[in-house]
């Protein structure tokens, strides 16, 4: 089962490596893992999505709390929560109908146009993976210029928060 | 007052009490060496291989329950400490290796003798340190011996670029640790305690698994008034020898591969398992499905990675042994439930046929030298109280096996990483803790040569440790295996050139003998043993086809063994 995970960590040289270290020592899988420094400069945040069984996402989750440099770590896919992935696409866009039905497209997802060059243009779109994988589906392939994704940030829904 | 990195270094070390470091000289510790070479409080063991002073740390730690401290320099020193520092990772023993990296401003310019040392080390350290600035030194060695010794032992790296050792600073040495991030749980959850106590007065036929842990936390005592109390049958691990009297009568003796009838039998039939301090290797659990099938588990863990990670447990307990253990009794003592004798009494009837298989037995021989009766008499000879230390192999096994440990932390053994080459140099580390007390090295003619150097250290600090050398003439376990499992194919597992242990031994500057009559056996033992001063390396020619048994294939459970 997919598992969103956070995890709250000392903002330290090295530290990324020890969760990276941890997955791949120990075989888990990783699907997108992000990371930045938090409004509390000492502390990072990291959210890592990963897959497994049961079993598997408890070993996860005390493995990494066993971790040193690790302050608090929260299974986020045990609530409710929200998602979010960004994603800058470039778009061949060359000639009125092709950028009209591009510009069209961009509007239906609520995609925002940063850029833009006689034959491309540049979408900004955020959402969660689901949401992304739809407006990449919609285009046609060969269209797509290039692709980047920042991986899954995640945060629980309510009053719940994950903090020192 | 100002000091440099390195004498702020030696201060560190001095505040937490220690009294012998590791270690190998090299450029990028030459100013640690120079501060250590200007005091008299830490005495430095100059050993002939990085691997060496970790094994001897890693011993002295086993032996004492003290953190091993270790000094090595960058680049392959720091490589040549890596086996060391994952066999005490594995066996979760306390080390703080600090070892020598080059100049800060030439970290990543792949500068002479530079690796990665925090990177190589980080999957196989509790922690690790990389220290940037000279003014983060001491803090970083208090929190390094805190992390080590608190918790889950295990070893802690301390990464020191030789400017930070010549840089200076005020130095004050912290008197706490306070980490956010690290908060060991030490007394288990009461709720569950008072369960597991009720499941375990309810058994009708109990069993108690234990294992390192319990030496670790120093419970062996508390383990014993526990398995009394109750009058259960206990065994141990390879790593829980001595948690618990192996002579008395209780003790079912080891489980697992290479663990007795009645220990093994015991677990796969009982009812209730009570695991203290252990791991469920899969060296102890054979084949997982076939684990247990009857028994309702109880499991007490320092560690939460431990629980369920393996087997799934009924009541996981995650505390220190010794504290749960001793809420455990106070529990006991005040229930009304007591544990059902009647159902005991059969439980131990059925014990007692299992035991009478006698599955340690061995033909003796009037003329060549069994491996097993070696072990036998050097328990007599030793009264049972000497420290082992052993290497890895069939002579670890008939050393577990034969030697009779009635007291924890005699019995040093890389059972986690099971690395060849541990013995000598960790009965080094051992023999310094312990300088009046009868030190043995069992080791076997594959083992001995893949730490040999340290006779040279041996001779340099007169450590006069007794070296007993299964000489079969092959890799006996592998050819063990190879004869089972591979129809007797020996890949590569006979020595075809093996030195002569007396002429090197003597080339060391030590003792040797060699013992080739199984009549001979007891009197080398007694006369190497009269020679309180001197290391004798007594290297006994044993018969090369003996195996060890019994023996649990892999892919069986625990009621599937092999008995000769």
């Amino acid at each position: 089962m997919r598992r969103i995970i956070s995890i709250l960590m000392e903002n330290e040289a090295g530290a990324l490596s020890r969760v990276a270290g941890l997955f791949s020592a120990r075989a888990y899988n990783i699907e997108s893992l992000t990371v930045a420094p938090t409004e509390d400069a000492s502390l990072s945040r990291m959210t890592l999505v990963t897959r497994g069984t049961d079993d598997i996402i408890e070993q996860i989750l005390k493995q990494l709390n066993k971790l040193v440099d690790v302050v608090k770590v929260l299974d986020l896919t045990e609530g409710a929560h929200i998602e979010r992935e960004l994603m800058l696409i470039k778009v061949a866009a060359v000639g009125n109908e092709m950028r009209t039905e591009v510009k069209r497209l961009c509007d239906i997802f609520r995609g925002r146009i940063i850029d833009v060059t006689e034959c491309s243009y540049t979408i900004e779109l955020t959402g969660a993976g689901s949401k992304l994988d739809a407006f990449i589906d919609s285009l046609d392939e060969s269209t797509i210029l290039e692709t980047v994704r920042s991986g899954v940030s995640g945060i629980a829904r309510g009053d719940k928060r994950l903090h020192v | 007052m100002e000091l440099t990195g390195a004498e702020i270094f030696v201060r560190c070390l001095k505040e937490e009490g220690v009294e012998y470091l590791f270690g190998y000289p090299g450029g990028a510790v030459l100013h640690t060496y120079d501060a250590l070479f200007q005091q008299q409080d830490v005495q430095h063991i100059l050993v002939r291989h990085e691997q060496g002073a970790t094994h001897a740390a890693d011993g002295y730690a086993r032996s004492t329950g003290k953190p091993g401290v270790v000094l090595v320099t960058s680049g392959p020193g720091a490589t040549n400490a890596v086996t060391g520092i994952a066999t005490a990772y594995m066996d979760s023993i306390p080390l703080v290796v600090f070892t020598g990296q080059v100049f800060t401003s030439l970290i990543g310019n792949d500068a002479f003798q530079e690796v990665d040392s925090v990177g190589i080390t980080r999957p196989c350290v509790k922690h690790n340190f990389l220290v940037g600035d000279v003014k983060d030194l001491a803090a970083t060695i208090k929190q390094a011996f805190y992390i080590a010794t608190s918790g889950r032992p295990g070893p802690v790296v301390i990464d020191l670029p030789k400017d930070v050792t010549a840089a200076k600073a005020l130095y004050a040495y912290p008197e706490t640790v306070q980490l956010r991030s690290y908060n060991p749980v030490v007394k288990g959850h009461a709720g569950q305690i008072k369960k597991a106590v009720k499941l375990m007065l309810s058994a009708t036929r109990p069993m108690v698994y234990t294992g390192g842990g319990v030496v670790l936390d120093n419970a062996a005592a508390t383990l014993t008034e526990f398995v009394q109390t109750l009058g259960y049958p206990v065994t141990n691990t390879l790593m829980g020898l001595g948690g618990y009297p192996a002579t008395d009568r209780q003790f079912l003796g080891m489980l697992g591969m290479h663990g007795t009838y009645e220990a093994n039998m015991a677990m796969h039939h009982c009812d209730v398992l009570v695991a203290i301090g252990a791991r469920f290797d899969d060296r102890v659990t054979g084949a997982i499905e076939k684990f247990c099938p009857t028994a309702k588990i109880v499991h007490i863990d320092i560690d939460p990675t431990s629980i369920a990670k393996n087997i799934k447990v009924d009541i996981p307990i995650v505390g220190g042994v010794n504290s749960v253990l001793r809420s455990m009794l106070k529990l006991i003592a005040d229930s009304d439930i007591t544990p059902d004798k009647e159902a005991l009494g059969s439980w131990w009837k059925q014990i007692s046929e299992w035991r009478q298989q006698d599955c340690l037995k061995f033909e003796s021989s009037a003329d060549v030298i069994k491996p097993q009766q070696v072990v036998q008499a050097l328990y007599e000879i030793t009264g049972g109280d000497a420290y082992v230390t052993t290497d890895v192999g069939q002579h670890q096994m008939w050393a577990a096996q034969f030697y009779k440990f009635d007291q924890p932390r005699r019995w040093i053994t890389s059972g986690g990483l099971g690395t060849m080459g541990f013995g000598l140099p960790a009965a080094m580390g051992v023999q310094l803790a312990h300088p009046a007390e009868t030190v043995a090295c069992i080791t076997g003619d594959g083992s001995i040569q893949m730490c040999l150097q340290e006779l040279s250290t041996c001779l340099q600090y007169r450590l006069p440790i007794k070296v007993i050398n299964l000489n079969n003439g092959y890799l006996g376990m592998v050819r063990q295996w190879q004869e089972i499992f591979y129809q007797g194919r020996y890949a590569m597992s006979y020595m075809d050139a093996l030195p002569d242990f007396v002429k090197l031994a003597e080339g060391y500057g030590h003792v040797g003998m060699r013992i080739e009559k199984s009549g001979d056996v007891e009197g080398a033992l007694k006369e190497a043993m009269a020679m309180k001063e001197r290391l004798v390396f007594l290297d006994f020619k044993t018969d090369a086809t003996e195996n060890v048994y019994p023996m649990i294939p892999a892919g069986a459970g625990l009621n599937e063994m092999m008995l000769v």
